[in-house]
């Protein structure tokens, strides 16, 4: 019981700081880190909800009979969204990058508000 | 016309001008959020998973599919075309990325040399690598692992001399053709099991005996495509990120 709270609560607590990081802060690594930190959390909330008391990982071996084993099929979802996940980060990654390059800056704000007035100025 | 900005400005902390407001409204939604999300999962109690579609395919997927892991068994034996998306989204993540570097005028290394004993220890490692990252995916359907899994390491395998030195060699046309190959291979496997009258993916081979190599039909081969993919998405993807000279 004191375990299954304590990995829940984590897991909540981890999307939250990710969702807290992503929405507050200006410094985009911390954005992109935040983006991190809320998928480990939602994967770690998946991989808890499929667990069963004594239960092993859902592979069979030859000559044992399989005894209880966890749900497949939340680590079968967390496998794809760690591949995306990975993805979406290396994407992100690049376009900071070339945000750096551009802007000179990594603050979201300051980024957002000189492409506001470019295209101010594109217009006019 | 261009204004020019000044560089390397100081970012100021949150709160500096009248922020308090977003901060509060921040601080609601997270407090909301955290509530709604601990009564859905207190709906659930823990180490006792509900099991509705699982407990399915816990019973039946082995005799299914032939695979032991499980985990392999849905990924590529009831959602392999989801699969087949899911490459499909790592490759156009990778190939954005690609692209947003490349305009860059990038191409020619950058860094430095991390000297001669991380180089030799890179290239010393590098057929270990290549030979755990070969294992993980040939035997995705038996142990833990898979073609995802063994491909970040047979990437590995590959980046691991370029951090120790942006010049070492990175061929990423060879890289281009593999995953094309491997996608392609995944592809042509799923439309060769329509030939026989089955569906998208339908088995190819037999399903062999139980903890075999050679078992579970065409999973294996999914996989072992699925993996050359990942892995020389990922190598390229590091290379284009970080140099690594072009093998003519």
């Amino acid at each position: 019981m004191m375990t299954g709270l304590i990995l829940h609560a984590s897991a909540i607590g981890l999307l939250l700081t990710g969702i807290y990081a992503i929405a507050a802060r200006r410094h985009l690594m911390r954005n992109i880190l935040g983006l991190a930190v809320l998928e480990s959390g939602a994967n770690l909330l998946l991989v808890a909800i499929g667990y069963r008391q004594g239960g092993h990982a859902p592979i069979l071996v030859a000559g044992q009979t399989p005894g209880p084993m966890v749900d497949p099929i939340p680590q079968a979802l967390v496998l794809t969204a760690i591949v995306i996940g990975f993805g979406v980060l290396a994407l992100a990654l690049a376009l900071v990058v070339r945000v750096k390059e551009n802007y000179g800056t990594l603050d979201n704000r300051e980024v957002a508000e000189r492409l506001r007035a470019e295209s101010r100025e594109a217009r006019s | 016309m261009r204004r020019h900005y000044p560089q390397h400005r100081v970012i100021r902390p949150m709160g500096h001008q009248g922020n308090h407001g977003r901060l509060a409204a921040s601080a609601l939604f997270l407090a909301g959020l955290g509530l709604l999300l601990f009564n859905l999962v207190a709906s659930i109690p823990f180490g006792h998973a509900p099991l509705h579609v699982g407990r399915a395919i816990l019973e039946r997927a082995s005799g299914e599919t032939g695979a032991d892991n499980i985990v392999t068994a849905i990924l590529l034996g009831y959602r392999g075309l989801d699969t087949l998306g899911e490459v499909t989204i790592l490759f156009t993540a990778a190939a954005a990325a690609g692209m947003v570097l490349a305009s860059a005028g990038r191409g020619q290394a950058q860094g430095e040399d991390a000297g001669f004993i991380f180089r030799t220890a890179a290239w010393m490692l590098f057929p270990f690598l290549l030979v755990v990252g070969a294992y993980i995916i040939i035997h995705g359907h038996l142990t833990p692992g898979g073609g995802f899994q063994g491909g970040a390491i047979l990437a590995a395998a590959f980046f691991t001399p370029l951090l120790a030195s942006p010049a070492s060699p990175f061929n990423h046309r060879v890289a281009t053709l593999v995953e094309g190959f491997a996608g392609l291979a995944f592809i042509v496997i799923g439309l060769l099991g329509m030939l026989g009258g089955g569906q998208f993916l339908t088995q190819l081979f037999g399903k062999g005996a139980p903890g075999a190599l050679f078992s579970a039909g065409s999973l294996p081969v999914l996989y072992l495509a699925i993996g050359l993919k990942v892995g020389s998405e990922l190598a390229g993807l590091m290379a284009s990120v970080f140099g690594g000279k072009e093998k003519a």
